[in-house]
């Protein structure tokens, strides 16, 4: 892979060039003053100091989408509520069956679990988990997420604002900075095995920013979500030509809302139906991506995430947590083969 | 910004009379679907009227295709850039809708735009500085979720140029309304107006037992409204056959005038109409 940024031009000579900054293809691109006075050319001391924050997580996810309110932020609390989940819940979930109290003090290899929220503007993840009200502390050893359990850590810039409704109106270098800071300076803990980053919609200074520093640090790729309709699925499609420009893996395209079943008659409508797209399934084969599988448009989806609960546990036998079970198995095949290649 | 763009931008700006904003700080909630329901029901509403939609939304732009040109390109003539045209069903010419976005100078639509905020400011002031409108009665500017960028530089080009303010776009539920209020709060803080606040998404009327489920829940937009003490648009129901309008490009307005949600709509744009004197 070239060294150059992932925002450049495709024509970009790449910022350790000798030529970078006097190319012709450096007209008018806006870092062309930087690379010619050679600054360029330095190593952004980031990129070590992350790489080696990152040695400490097994596994790191990026939940992407280039729509809006597509259900990221609902996906990576579930995700993540679910891969905290011990065996036996899991086995239990997978027959429809609640876990019982003494299924949670069982004595067994416990996952850890991180969520990192990069939508700086509109964090949601702290409401997902029920944990509005927290702060992030400094320690000397950095910075010390919220906690949803024992072993479920929570960072998001909703534990820094002084009011909940503060808009944070900040241009990309300040939300570049933050994210720096997320992803060098937090303090999981002795390890953990999954970290789930939550993204906001688009492919901009966020995405540029967290993908720059990750690719260093053995990410494990992106899992993409989108609505079935063609509207959403024509940002999601942008959003893997990114994935692919920027040479990180997609672990697999998620299609979410997918069927409404009225509660009443039984009869399901599906509200947001492609048109031409073909949904997701279609997207992830167009793509050569995996399909990780369809979630529906559930009320109490929408209920346990505004009260910070997971859907698995509260609601087992619904076709809801049932595709979610699915979907987070096949993630865990799918991220345990992909590190086998890497360390083999 | 210099003296030379401010006047050029200011002379472009003259020929329209009223500037509209679409925000919400949450995705999905609708903005490019009210943007564009808003210039349709505008130019529907009386046959002078010739309304214009910026697409600011640089990364995930959505109005060509939901107005069913997306497969058009932007020309250029000794004005500037010229907007693409829409034909409204039952004009003789298309001269009375017109839009201009990203999305028509894209290479092929699989382009992912990555792009950081200067360069997205760039685009956006050439949008506001380069394209010739012509007259227009209101032109909607639709935006991406959030308080960054491209919002910045939305409100800093057009202060001088004077918005008559926002319309804010939210669905129900709580996760949702959390992130609106940063925007309306955004708002005040950058000194835009806001028009009023539009409640997205509320309800579901099943199709074989009409029975009204509320998906989303219900009522967040009143109260929220309420609480910050703005206006409050009206309520449209979540509707399969206005996703899929916009999914094919189709005038849903033109298509399903007697839906509960064309009439709401409706509603809204009056509404609108009579805040920022258009009658
Ligand atoms: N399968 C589902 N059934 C019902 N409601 C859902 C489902 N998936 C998501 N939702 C609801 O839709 C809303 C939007 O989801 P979410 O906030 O996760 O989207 P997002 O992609 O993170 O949005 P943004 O781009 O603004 O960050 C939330 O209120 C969520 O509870
Ligand atoms: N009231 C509604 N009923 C049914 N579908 C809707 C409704 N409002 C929006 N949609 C659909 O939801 C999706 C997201 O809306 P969009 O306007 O693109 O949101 P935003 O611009 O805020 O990201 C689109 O596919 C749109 O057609
Ligand atoms: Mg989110
Ligand atoms: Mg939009
Ligand atoms: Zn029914």
């Amino acid at each position: 892979m070239s060294d150059a940024p992932v925002d450049a031009n495709s024509t970009c000579v790449g910022p350790k060039s000798e030529q970078a900054g006097k190319a012709s293809s450096c007209e008018g691109c806006p870092s062309q003053l930087l690379c010619a006075s050679g600054e360029g050319r330095k190593e952004d001391p980031a990129v070590n100091q992350i790489k080696d924050a990152m040695r400490i997580v097994k596994h790191k996810f990026l939940v992407l989408s280039g729509k809006g309110g597509v259900g990221k932020s609902t996906f990576s609390s579930q995700l993540a509520l679910a891969l905290s989940l011990n065996d036996k819940i899991i086995s239990k979930a997978r027959q429809g069956q609640a876990a019982m109290d003494e299924d949670e003090d069982e004595d067994m290899n416990v996952t850890q679990v991180g969520v990192l929220d990069i939508d700086l503007c509109g964090p949601s993840i702290p409401r997902m988990f029920g944990l509005e009200s927290q702060q992030l502390h400094q320690s000397n050893l950095g910075w010390s997420p919220a906690y949803y359990k024992d072993n479920l850590a929570v960072v998001s810039i909703g534990f820094m604002l002084p009011n909940a409704d503060d808009p944070v109106i900040w241009r990309g270098p300040k939300k570049n900075g933050l994210i720096k800071q997320f992803l060098r300076d937090v303090y999981w803990g002795d390890s953990l095995d999954y970290l789930v980053i939550d993204t906001p919609p688009g492919t901009s200074d966020e995405h540029i920013t967290v993908v720059q520093y990750l690719r260093e640090a053995d990410l494990d790729g992106a899992i993409v979500i989108t609505t079935p309709q063609d509207v959403s699925c024509a940002d999601v499609r942008r959003e893997l030509s990114f994935c692919k420009k920027v040479n990180i893996p997609v672990i697999g395209v998620v299609e979410n809302m997918s069927g409404f079943v009225c509660p009443n008659c039984k009869n399901e409508t599906k509200i947001f139906k492609p048109s031409k797209s073909g949904g997701g399934e279609k997207l992830a084969e167009q793509f050569g991506v995996p399909f990780l599988g369809r979630i529906p448009l559930d009320p109490r989806v929408m209920n346990a995430c505004e009260n910070g609960k997971s859907i698995i546990e509260e609601m087992p036998d619904s076709p809801a947590s049932q595709a979610l079970l699915e979907i987070v198995q096949k993630v865990k095949n799918q991220t345990n083969h992909l590190h086998q290649n890497k360390t083999f | 910004m210099s003296d030379q763009v401010q006047s050029k931008l200011l002379k472009r700006m003259s020929t329209i009379k009223h500037k509209i904003l679409v925000l919400s700080g949450k995705g999905g909630v609708g903005k490019s679907t009210v943007s564009t329901q808003l210039a349709f029901s505008l130019a529907l509403s009386r046959k002078d009227i010739r309304v214009g939609i910026l697409d600011v939304d640089i990364c995930g732009p959505s109005i060509p295709k939901m107005l069913g040109i997306d497969k058009n390109e932007v020309f250029t003539c000794t004005e500037g850039w010229v907007p693409v045209k829409v034909k409204l069903s039952g004009d003789d010419d298309d001269n009375r809708l017109c839009c201009m976005s990203i999305g028509f100078l894209l290479q092929s639509e699989d382009d992912a735009v990555v792009w950081r905020g200067p360069k997205k400011h760039s685009m956006i002031q050439q949008f506001l500085e380069d394209t010739y409108w012509g007259d227009l009665d209101a032109l909607i500017i639709d935006t991406p979720p959030g308080t960054s960028d491209e919002h910045i530089t939305l409100a800093e080009i057009l202060k001088e140029s004077k918005p008559d303010g926002a319309i804010i776009v939210t669905t129900p539920q709580g996760v949702s309304l959390a992130d609106v209020r940063k925007e309306i709060n955004f708002c005040n803080k950058l000194g835009i107006p806001v028009l009023g606040v539009v409640e997205n998404m509320s309800g579901f009327a099943c199709p074989c037992c009409n029975e009204i489920t509320n998906i989303f829940s219900s009522g967040g937009g009143r109260k929220l409204a309420e609480q910050f003490n703005i206006d409050f648009l009206g309520q449209i129901p979540i509707d399969p056959q206005l996703a899929s309008c916009e999914d094919e490009g189709k005038n849903f307005l033109q298509s399903f005038p007697e839906s509960a949600s064309a009439k709401e709509l409706e509603n809204i744009t009056n509404k609108i109409k009579k805040r920022i004197t258009l009658l």
